[in-house]
């Protein structure tokens, strides 16, 4: 599915990156520990998350994740929307629970990567 | 292309710069026109090692040498050292404190997840004085 079409199931908030969300995405993972993130998440996939500060982006940069999602309504600093548009990183944010944008998108066919790659 | 050197001095007490050279490594590499999966290994394990020199050793310097066939990265800090380095490379170990861990990270990850995306690693460390992390990944590996 789209970027796009990941907004309409969450009805997400574009914050940075409207012009690419045509951009195809086929993985997601959901953490609030980055530590996690690096250890797991695949590239090029969507990123869930209710922790909201600049190394959210930085570790988005170095694992390739193509877009991040803010959950529970946070709303990142204008700092770290900026870092995430020089990285050429697409910023959402939705209202939904962790649990819940999970649940949607997974029933929306959204599946994790293979871990550890 | 001939093999360059990039140095970077990495503040101790800035949280929200840390990442920093770890992506200008990233970019320079990207410039050179290496492999996304080889560029994406040494990132990651750059940024562990930032990372880690941000939030248990008040800060250091990263030295990477770039050549065709591999990337070396030498970070180097006069931090307190780890005590039982065997121990820290455990998947799960983790000294770092809870308000490190309200930052999203200490779990204890970082060390086994360099291991993984590099191809040779070596800790050197001594408490009180410091500890050099070396890490080799070779370009074309898989
Ligand atoms: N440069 C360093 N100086 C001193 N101690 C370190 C250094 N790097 C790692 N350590 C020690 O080794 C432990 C394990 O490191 P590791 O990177 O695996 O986990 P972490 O940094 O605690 O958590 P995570 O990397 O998952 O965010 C740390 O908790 C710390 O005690
Ligand atoms: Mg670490």
């Amino acid at each position: 599915m789209t970027i796009s079409d990941i907004k309409n199931i969450l009805d997400c908030m574009v914050l940075c990156g409207e012009d690419r969300l045509g951009t195809d995405i086929n993985t997601a993972d959901g953490a609030d520990m980055m530590s996690d993130v690096l250890a797991f998440a695949s590239e090029h996939g969507v990123l869930l998350t209710g922790l909201v500060n600049s190394q959210v982006v930085r570790t988005a940069e170095m694992m390739d994740i193509t877009c991040i999602i803010f959950v529970r309504g946070k709303t990142p600093d204008q700092s770290i929307i900026d870092l995430a548009g020089n990285c050429g990183i697409v910023i959402m944010k939705t209202r939904e629970k962790m649990f819940s944008a999970c649940g949607k998108l997974y029933e929306a066919g959204m599946r994790s990567g293979a871990s550890g790659t | 292309m001939s093999a360059i050197e990039l140095k970077y001095a990495i503040p101790g007490d800035d949280f929200t710069r840390a990442g920093e050279a770890s992506s200008s490594i990233k970019m320079r590499l990207k410039q050179m026109g290496f492999d996304p999966c080889f560029i994406r290994r040494v990132a990651i394990a750059v940024y562990e090692g930032e990372i880690n020199m941000v939030i248990h050793a008040n800060g250091g310097e990263i030295v990477v040498n770039i050549s065709p066939a591999s990337t070396d990265i030498t970070l180097t800090d006069d931090g307190p050292g780890i005590p039982d380095v065997e121990l820290a490379m455990k998947a799960g170990f983790s000294t770092a404190p809870e308000n490190v861990r309200n930052l999203g990270f200490g779990a204890g990850m970082g060390l086994p997840n360099m291991k993984k995306y590099t191809d040779e690693m070596d800790i050197q460390s001594e408490v009180g004085v410091g500890t050099t992390v070396r890490m080799k990944v070779y370009a074309n590996a898989t």
